[in-house]
């Protein structure tokens, strides 16, 4: 890269976008095999998107989530963010997993605050801000629980709550609602959208759920089976805030059926 | 309340029964109190040598705090170098491992040299038992770390200190404990084991003594004795343990 665009914010001719993925490829080796794992992969989003990374278990999406985050070297391709090529952890990436990955150990407050602590931030203000998102997420009275004292929804909101306590430029989600049932699911997909309109976060959401990720996604990047390989880029039009009624449009419908065309799941 | 009440009573009725049972086998059948005593004369006999034996029990309880305290502080480190470090882990754990293959009563009279008859050479015993354990469970624990917590830790960009001492070792902690509960127990026989191979002090030689006196009673208040103690320090450990890890206390301790 020149370098010769160090500012993206200013200036409206030509705006880069926020952050691009550009032939990204990920070989792993074997036994002497090497075995692609994410092929040639392209997107790019803008600030404060929601991008979803839908897909078959198993077929790359979350090492190309873990490449964005800089956790995963890429064997090919060039990511960036902000008009930083990242190819190493940085800071200001929130991660959230599928399991709440909580220390046990810590309090729901104190794990809020581990990335604080971490970065050496650990002041009032950062106390302040750990009671207000966990006040978002309805979690301001268990502050001073343990983790094994809450359900796994609860914990899985005390994730999301340290995930973003660092106000980080991007989240990274690996299929953070996949172990949860049904109906806590779509609760907690309406507290991610709460959650972004008020944090202003830019969300990249690895699931396996069409209609998960149509319900929540600006855009739906559809993979392939292993190795990864984009088949479709879906822009979903559908105006938020969304709510349960959303998931009974006729487009939202259409949307779904374009996702499991594309997933080979549909016949046209 | 009543799951309360029960928690004892069951464990004290089961004791109780045994006692019975001993105390009417030795009436009935007339046994010599040199083979068994009763144990109406165990317990005459902890009480007439009351001072004796705390004494004794206190030099042995000094021997297995000590031995088990040596074990963690040694034990816990080699875990952590073995755990880190591939290198020492395929040169030296083989060979831990090999030297358990050792019986430790084997090792005893060269103990005695190194360490003379003092205490040393019963805390080294203590420590010679009971330290393997501690090694194996911490290493457990340390590997058994999440790898999303891991991954965490380095999205955060935690140096190598942090990510040890704020995830892994409070992570290894319960493997940690259930290694220490271990090492606690074995450093009693180690400590014993010490005290017969050469000493003039600890419930070891009195039981030792008091059985070529033929003074059976003395010689299971002995025992009786370092039993206690061996239930003693292991609820020490367990007190510690819920002490130092309050996140795992039953759920209905909630605030």
């Amino acid at each position: 890269m020149n370098g010769n665009e160090k500012s993206p914010k200013d200036g409206p001719r030509a705006q880069p976008p926020f952050g691009r993925v550009v032939n990204i490829t990920k070989t792993f080796q074997a036994g002497g095999n090497t075995f692609p794992a994410v092929k040639d992969v392209s997107f790019q989003f803008r600030k404060g998107d929601l991008i979803s990374l839908l897909g078959p278990s198993g077929c790359g999406k979350t090492t190309v989530l873990k490449m964005m985050g800089g956790l995963v070297p890429s064997s090919g391709g060039l990511i960036e963010l902000e008009g930083r090529v990242i190819s190493a952890p940085f800071p200001g990436v929130g991660v959230v997993f599928q399991a709440p990955t909580l220390m046990p150990w810590r309090t729901v407050l104190s794990n809020v605050l581990f990335p604080m602590e971490v970065l050496g931030k650990n002041d009032a203000r950062a106390n302040k801000r750990a009671h207000e998102i966990l006040n978002l997420v309805g979690l301001d009275s268990f502050e001073h629980a343990y983790p094994r004292q809450l359900s796994g929804g609860m914990q899985q909101r005390v994730a999301l709550c340290r995930a973003i306590i660092h106000e980080p430029s991007i989240l990274l989600m690996d299929e953070p609602f996949g172990a949860l049932d049904e109906l806590t699911r779509l609760e907690m997909n309406d507290l991610l959208l709460d959650l972004r309109r008020v944090t202003g976060a830019t969300v990249l959401f690895v699931t396996h759920s069409i209609s998960e990720a149509i319900y929540l996604s600006d855009q739906v990047v559809v993979f392939s089976k292993r190795p990864a390989v984009i088949v479709k880029e879906l822009t979903i039009d559908i105006p938020y805030p969304r709510s349960a009624k959303t998931r009974f449009l006729p487009q939202f419908t259409e949307w779904e059926r374009q996702a499991g065309v594309a997933l080979g799941l549909v016949h046209q | 309340m009543s799951r309360s009440i029960s928690r004892f009573f069951y464990p004290l009725a089961g004791a109780a029964i045994i006692v019975l049972i001993w105390h009417y086998y030795v009436v009935l059948m007339q046994v010599s109190i040199v083979v068994l005593p009763t144990p109406l004369q165990v317990l005459k006999s902890m009480i007439d040598n009351a001072r004796i034996l705390t004494e004794e029990g206190w030099v042995t309880a000094l021997e297995c705090v000590y031995g088990f305290a040596l074990s963690l502080a040694i034990g816990i480190p080699i875990a952590v170098v073995m755990t880190y470090s591939r290198i020492a882990n395929q040169m030296f754990y083989p060979l831990l491992v090999a030297s358990q293959s050792i019986p430790k009563v084997a090792v005893a009279p060269i103990l005695l040299i190194w360490f003379g008859t003092g205490i040393k050479s019963k805390l080294a015993m203590a420590f010679v038992i009971a330290f393997f354990p501690v090694v194996v469970d911490t290493a457990t624990g340390l590997r058994s770390t999440s790898p999303d917590l891991l991954e965490l830790a380095r999205s955060l960009q935690c140096t190598r200190l942090q990510t040890f001492f704020k995830i892994q070792l409070p992570s290894a902690l319960p493997s940690i404990f259930s290694g220490a509960k271990i090492a606690v127990t074995l450093s009693v026989i180690g400590a014993v084991i010490g005290e017969f191979i050469g000493s003039n002090e600890g419930l070891g030689n009195l039981l030792l003594t008091a059985n070529s006196q033929l003074n059976s009673p003395l010689v299971w208040a002995s025992l009786t004795v370092l039993s206690v103690l061996g239930m003693i320090l292991y609820g020490l450990v367990v007190l510690a343990e819920k002490l130092l890890m309050p996140w795992a206390a039953d759920v209905d301790l909630k605030h």
